[in-house]
């Protein structure tokens, strides 16, 4: 059967640096490329490139980034972050990238997720949501989570699989950065909503919140930044946690 | 050993290429028929869906190229369901060179589609698996899969079992993506390029 799977996020930043890396042993923590070599070595089943530069900045050094990436993974990577035209992810692809994340460009214009479906395949398409609770419902949050949307979150996921999205990634900005657990209900309700896997990201503190996103929540992957980044929990000592529950993950 | 690598605009082949020069082996992307002859491997990656893919093979003359190939010849995801009869996928007839029907899986609550991730795989045969076990795990992204039959090689499930691997003579293919799968990718590949 399908592994459920642990995906790092990696920070970038003009093509190079790395954010928020504490490493031990890790000689140059500005190195993305040598952090996801590490990743891989340590059972990461995929990773994720998030290009926090700003949107309008030239996008010449990502492309150039992901060749370096991967010339030496062989694992699969998703690339995201201000990519907003076919032609932005056919350079990425071309480079190497195996899928893009889009976000504030699919929330502008959907049909460009069909495109990119209809062009590259599916596969390939990762449709970021990130959402925020406000009295009590959803919300679609744009513009790296500053601008609401008015859009209700389950139904946008729906609408993005409809489209053309291969795998949804899900963040709740109400959980982002508390380390209190995942957002169990709203990775359910998606979950549940749509036949795409749904990888759950935002508030992952300790080992048992993964068990809860996996069980609970119905996630097919989870995706975490600092509770790697900051070896709080090994990916190895993780992966065996998660095993000894009774998840089933690759070893 | 000159490897050549099916170049009909066909997705990912960046990724083959770099998992090619991992191994040390030096490839040439080409569409170019004699280039593809002369190759001692010949390698046929693919993405995306099956009629885009067949008509770029008509449009490049590979449909008629690839099937007089005589060497040892890897299919990988796409690449390996275009060696099929036919498939479900916008009702496109394929290359011929294996008897099966592409189908699309059918979703469920714990079976999502695309069938996206590691899965490990079972009921190896023949020298693509050597040193390998049913506890290795490759990386699979797809939605349509070739049902299990006489010229399957290696299974895997979503929930049903399915062929993760095929050969038919020097034809083989793989549904999942060998350049992705880690150390057991790169084992498979190179098992391949010993044939």
């Amino acid at each position: 059967m399908v592994k459920k799977r642990l995906i790092p996020c990696l920070d970038v930043r003009d093509g190079r640096t790395v954010k928020g890396i504490q490493f031990e042993g890790l000689r140059d923590a500005g190195d993305p490329v040598a952090l996801a070599a590490r990743y891989a070595r340590e059972g990461a089943d995929e990773l994720v490139f998030l290009d926090i530069t700003a949107t309008n900045q030239r996008r010449q050094p990502l492309t150039e980034l992901v060749r370096d990436v991967a010339r030496v993974l062989d694992i699969p990577f998703t690339v995201g972050g201000g990519i907003s035209t076919v032609a932005d992810v056919e350079a990425l692809l071309l480079s190497g990238a195996d899928k893009v994340s889009i976000n504030s460009a699919a929330l502008a214009r959907p049909e460009l997720i069909a495109d990119l479906a209809r062009r590259f395949g599916s596969q390939c398409v990762v449709v970021a949501v990130d959402a925020r609770l406000v009295e009590g419902e959803w919300q679609v949050m744009t513009r790296a989570g500053t601008v609401a949307t008015g859009r209700e979150a389950v139904a946008w996921c729906r609408e993005a699989a409809e489209l053309g999205a291969g795998e949804l990634l899900l963040t709740s900005m109400s959980h982002d950065g508390t380390k209190s657990g995942f957002a169990l209900e709203l990775t359910r309700a998606v979950s549940d909503a749509v036949p795409v896997p749904v990888i759950a990201s935002g508030g992952a503190g300790q080992p048992a919140d993964f068990t809860a996103v996996f069980q609970e929540g119905g996630a097919d992957a989870a995706l975490a930044a600092s509770i790697f980044h900051f070896n709080e929990t090994a990916l190895p000592t993780l992966k065996h946690y998660l095993h000894s529950a009774g998840i089933s993950v690759r070893l | 050993m000159e490897i050549a690598v099916v170049d009909y605009k066909g997705g990912n082949v960046q990724s083959v290429l770099f998992a090619l020069e991992r191994l040390g082996a030096s490839a040439t992307l080409t569409a170019d028929p004699e280039a593809l002859h002369r190759a001692d491997k010949v390698l046929f990656p693919g993405e995306g869906e099956a009629s885009s893919a067949m008509e770029a093979l008509r449009e490049a003359g590979l449909d008629k190229v690839l099937p007089t190939l005589t060497q040892p010849f890897l299919g990988i995801c796409l690449g390996m369901q275009l060696l099929g009869r036919h498939s479900e996928e916008n009702d496109t007839p394929l290359l011929g060179l294996l008897p099966f029907t592409v189908q699309r899986f059918v979703p469920d609550p714990m079976h999502k589609v695309p069938h996206m991730g590691w899965n490990n795989l079972q009921v190896l045969q023949g020298p693509l698996f050597a040193g390998l076990s049913a506890a290795d795990h490759v990386y699979f992204v797809h939605s349509y899969y070739a049902p299990v039959g006489a010229y399957t090689t290696a299974q895997a499930t979503h929930p049903e079992p399915f062929s993760a691997a095929v050969q038919h003579r020097n034809f083989h293919g793989v549904q999942f993506h060998t350049e992705k799968s880690g150390a057991v990718g790169t084992r498979i590949l190179a098992n391949f390029l010993n044939l």
